[in-house]
């Protein structure tokens, strides 16, 4: 297949930035779309000319890291995919193909597709965890928990932070990355003791980084490549309430998750 | 030199009790005037940095990614092992430590492997009250699942996710040091070198990867938990960033390797489809469990696999190793995959692979069961193959996966340099010559919750007291040369990109140091290596300046301590004159083709120490001796 792609160049946080047309030629359907990037850089580099830069490392669709709009998608069209294991298979000879960052506030762009998605990080420091030491925690078996719970907190687990959902978000929010953390928890009995707290905190931090609301688009669903369904943002919208009523949001918080 | 594993004396089950009581402690209020190093934020990693954090030490964290929630732990799919006996089938401490020994070809040191097996059941506590969601039965107990090498169901598992969610409870614990201020955490920042001074580790340089700027870090001891190096082959199923480096550079500082020829090589992966390939994915060894394994009995049988009759289907291992059937061992089952296809017998366009078939599990359970247990996985072998593993065989070839060698440590996980302490994969320690599945889980988790917390306090207590910072010599010194190297690196612009380079090392490495090596090969592969490596320095191209972030430059960075490392591998795969575990010397095989140990000449760990540039490396063994076991011919059949 021969391609054409429109893809975003920037050298650096300062610079303004641009869409630039590189042609890929010898794209064999097998490869998958960052081979396809790699085999375009490989010609790029031999021209002397700075290969694309993107973020990328397991290429297996858990580590999340790699990230990039294909076509106005977050990580292409394919439904619950990451970029990484998108395959060539599904476009065709002579395609346009635009491949652009992750465009938020909180995520700056550091050099053309790599962006700083630090904030995420920041939000689970404030909250996203129990707070357990290591060393003297009960049996395993100690709290039997029902399959069920044990498999919706699993659900909610298996998000892999790659921040698709800011990108999707017309209002760049990360409802979508907090409340899978915070229902993971809290369909557990050993995150409910702080589960106030914690999804005051992690809401706290993801307002202070700049990410928007939820004003119920449900992009973030769309894009998600563990297809974390947008209810987990109705469950942390409970779980806020709660919190709410408790008083143990603001101030408060913030004491706890720094204390 | 002598190297003193510190192993403790008396009866095997009380080493671990007895040595927390001999070694110092650090009182309270005294831990918070240490301070530690910790190099990558895997299982390892991040366990280690968030524990010590906890015991109030001053804790500085390292990793390439953007986040050290991305190490590759991350990816580890099937399970984690203990030794809880949930199931009431017989497990116990002393079983699982026997089947790691065994499973390992008697290649490891035994007491460190029987108090990985000790504190693996702490471990799943552990990860239980950080709210891991492993998979559970509908009585609200945890579930459990087999896995090759054992006859008992001891591995934990969250869904085929088990590494995710393992890394992701030991994430949270650091990130809530990090909150706390206890650890200071440094993403993308990359380890160039290790800073030795008066004979003890005493800090790192590192390239921070978004403005390029090299600078070191000073610390009263340093942890290396960066994994393994079977990059090495180019491909892989490790992350694409995976790399030798840190644990190459402390080598080139004193460091003892040890067994880097010892190499797994992972059965179940997907099988490469062009020479664009970047990465070999992996499909969990927990498909063993309900997939068989067969190639048709006929050479060249290109027959769609559903219409191959049951009588012409050779289901190799289940014939050749009765008892453990499709659970054999990772070697033993990559190697019986290889000589299937190279006898002729392969399967799929390369004919490189072989069936693994669910049909008789659909059967037996439905295919709505087999989906909640593999689920996952079934959907990503059709991503990436775009065939339906629901209604054809899938096929599957093995793949360098896991590395066994790595830097010698002793008892307490410290390297014979002083205060340098390597955790996890990166050490060599407890897998022998072959790891078994939802082992590495077990050694990261274990090294980092539950062994260096202790041990490091004896080193601190003894030498913490000697302060340094990084303005001393040493410092500017290991600095200096980082800075040249990459400067020299930049000023070559030959023709040839770092990845075609590496794709040279690594084609000579799978043919001459992979599944089987033998003597004319590895010879082969020493003389390749070296002009590979002048290769690279003569003419490879990195665009770009290093005061940016420039992929191109890690990456060669990365590829230029893999063309040293290569040729420490092959000199010690040709050295080991046996067949044992990953270790497959062709000239050394039973009659039926099974690794032939040679225990009289080489029940010994290979330690080699760094001799200078271009000198030999100098062998140095620590002797194996087996107290409570018996060494044994190992067989699964
Ligand atoms: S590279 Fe790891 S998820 Fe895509």
């Amino acid at each position: 297949m021969k391609l054409t792609l429109h893809v975003w160049r920037q050298k650096s946080r300062d610079d303004k930035g641009r869409l630039e047309i590189i042609e890929a030629n010898n794209v064999s359907t097998h490869m998958s779309f960052l081979e396809m990037l790699d085999v375009v850089n490989e010609d790029l580099i031999a021209k002397g000319i700075d290969p694309i830069h993107f973020d990328h490392d397991c290429r297996e669709g858990i580590c999340g890291m790699c990230s990039m709009v294909i076509n106005g998608v977050a990580h292409g069209h394919q439904k619950g995919t990451t970029v990484c294991q998108l395959h060539m298979r599904y476009f065709n000879d002579g395609d346009h193909i635009f491949i652009e960052p992750w465009r938020a506030k909180a995520f700056p762009i550091l050099k053309d597709l790599v962006v700083d998605r630090s904030a995420l990080d920041r939000i689970m420091r404030a909250g996203g965890f129990i707070s357990v030491r290591t060393g003297g925690a009960p049996d395993g078996n100690a709290i039997p928990i029902p399959k069920d719970d044990a498999e919706k907190s699993m659900d909610a687990a298996a998000c892999i932070g790659c921040g698709a959902c800011v990108a999707a978000c017309p209002n760049a929010s990360a409802m979508l990355f907090v409340a899978a953390k915070v229902s993971q928890f809290a369909y557990l009995p050993q995150g409910r003791v702080e589960r106030e707290k914690r999804v005051s905190a992690m809401v706290a931090q993801m307002d202070a980084e700049g990410f928007g609301s939820c004003t119920n688009h449900y992009e973030c669903e769309a894009v998600c490549p563990k297809e974390i369904p947008a209810s987990m943002i109705a469950k942390m919208n409970r779980e806020y309430c709660r919190a709410l009523k408790k008083e143990t949001c603001g101030e408060s918080a913030k004491s706890w998750a720094g204390a | 030199m002598k190297l003193e594993s510190k192993v403790p004396s008396g009866p095997l089950a009380d080493k671990w009790d007895k040595h927390i009581f001999d070694l110092k402690l650090i009182n309270p209020a005294n831990k918070r005037k240490y301070s530690v190093i910790v190099v990558g934020s895997g299982l390892a990693g991040a366990s280690a940095a968030a524990s010590l954090a906890e015991l109030g030490y001053n804790v500085s964290c390292f990793c390439y990614q953007d986040s050290p929630r991305r190490a590759h732990s991350i990816a580890a799919q099937g399970g984690i092992n203990a030794a809880k006996n949930y199931q009431n089938d017989g497990d116990s401490v002393y079983r699982l430590f026997y089947d790691t020994i065994k499973g390992g070809d008697f290649r490891s040191r035994e007491a460190n492997v029987y108090r990985l097996a000790q504190v693996s059941a702490a471990i799943i506590d552990q990860c239980v009250a950080q709210g891991v969601p492993f998979g559970r039965e509908y009585g609200g107990l945890l579930a459990n699942r087999s896995f090759g090498g054992a006859q008992v169901s001891r591995t934990f598992y969250a869904r085929g996710q088990t590494g995710q969610q393992l890394l992701l409870g030991a994430y949270s614990a650091l990130s809530r040091q990090i909150g706390l201020g206890t650890v200071k955490m440094y993403n993308r920042s990359e380890m160039l070198d290790l800073v030795v001074v008066d004979g003890h580790a005493k800090g790192i340089v590192v390239r921070d990867m978004i403005s390029g700027k090299i600078s070191s870090y000073a610390a009263d001891a340093v942890i290396l938990a960066t994994g393994g190096y079977a990059n090495v082959f180019y491909l892989s199923t490790n992350a694409k960033g995976c790399n030798v480096t840190a644990i190459y550079r402390a080598h080139k500082k004193g460091a003892l390797f040890a067994n880097p020829c010892y190499t797994q090589i992972h059965p179940t992966c997907i099988p490469v489809t062009g020479d664009y390939q970047s990465k070999l994915t992996l499909m969990s060894e927990s498909l063993r469990n309900d997939g068989r394994i067969w190639v048709p009995k006929t050479k060249g049988d290109k027959r769609n696999p559903n219409s191959i009759p049951e009588n012409e289907r050779d289901y190799y291992l289940e014939r050749k190793y009765p008892a453990y059937g499709n659970l054999a061992p990772r070697d033993i089952s990559s190697r019986s995959a290889k000589e299937a296809c190279d006898a002729g017998y392969g399967v799929g366009e390369t004919g490189k692979g072989v069936y693994l078939d669910f049909t008789d599990a659909f059967n037996r359970v439905g295919k709505a069961v087999i989906a909640e247990r593999y689920g996952n996985l079934f959907e990503m072998y059709e991503r990436i193959t775009g065939e339906d593993p629901y209604s054809v065989p899938m096929r599957i070839y093995p793949a360098p996966h896991y590395t066994m060698g790595g830097l010698w440590v002793d008892y307490n996980l410290m390297s014979n340099v002083p205060g340098l302490h390597v955790l996890g994969e990166a050490n060599f320690s407890d897998h022998g010559a072959n790891r078994l599945g939802a082992s590495a889980l077990m050694q990261g988790l274990a090294d980092g919750y539950f062994v260096i917390p202790y041990t490091i306090g004896d080193y601190l207590a003894n030498h913490g007291k000697v302060k340094v910072n990084t303005d001393h010599a040493e410092f500017r010194k290991a600095e200096a040369e980082a800075v040249d190297r990459t400067k020299k690196m930049l000023s070559i612009k030959g023709k040839r990109s770092v990845d075609s380079i590496h794709k040279e090392l690594g084609h000579v490495m799978w043919e001459y140091c992979g599944m089987g090596r033998n003597e004319a090969g590895l010879k082969t592969a020493l003389k390749r290596i070296p002009e590979i490596r002048d290769e690279f320095w003569k003419n490879v191209t990195v665009l770009g300046s290093g005061e940016e972030i420039n992929h191109s430059l890690e990456k060669a960075g990365r590829l230029a301590d893999f063309l040293e490392f290569a040729e420490l591998m092959c000199t010690d795969a040709l050295n080991r004159n046996e067949s044992c575990g990953g270790h497959f010397r062709e000239e050394y095989q039973t009659p039926e083709g099974e690794a032939q140990r040679n225990d009289q000449d080489y029940c010994f760990v290979s330690c080699w120490e760094y001799k200078g540039p271009g000198a030999a490396p100098e062998l140095h063994k620590e002797p194996l001796t087996f107290e409570s076991i018996h060494l044994a011919q190992r067989s699964y059949k």
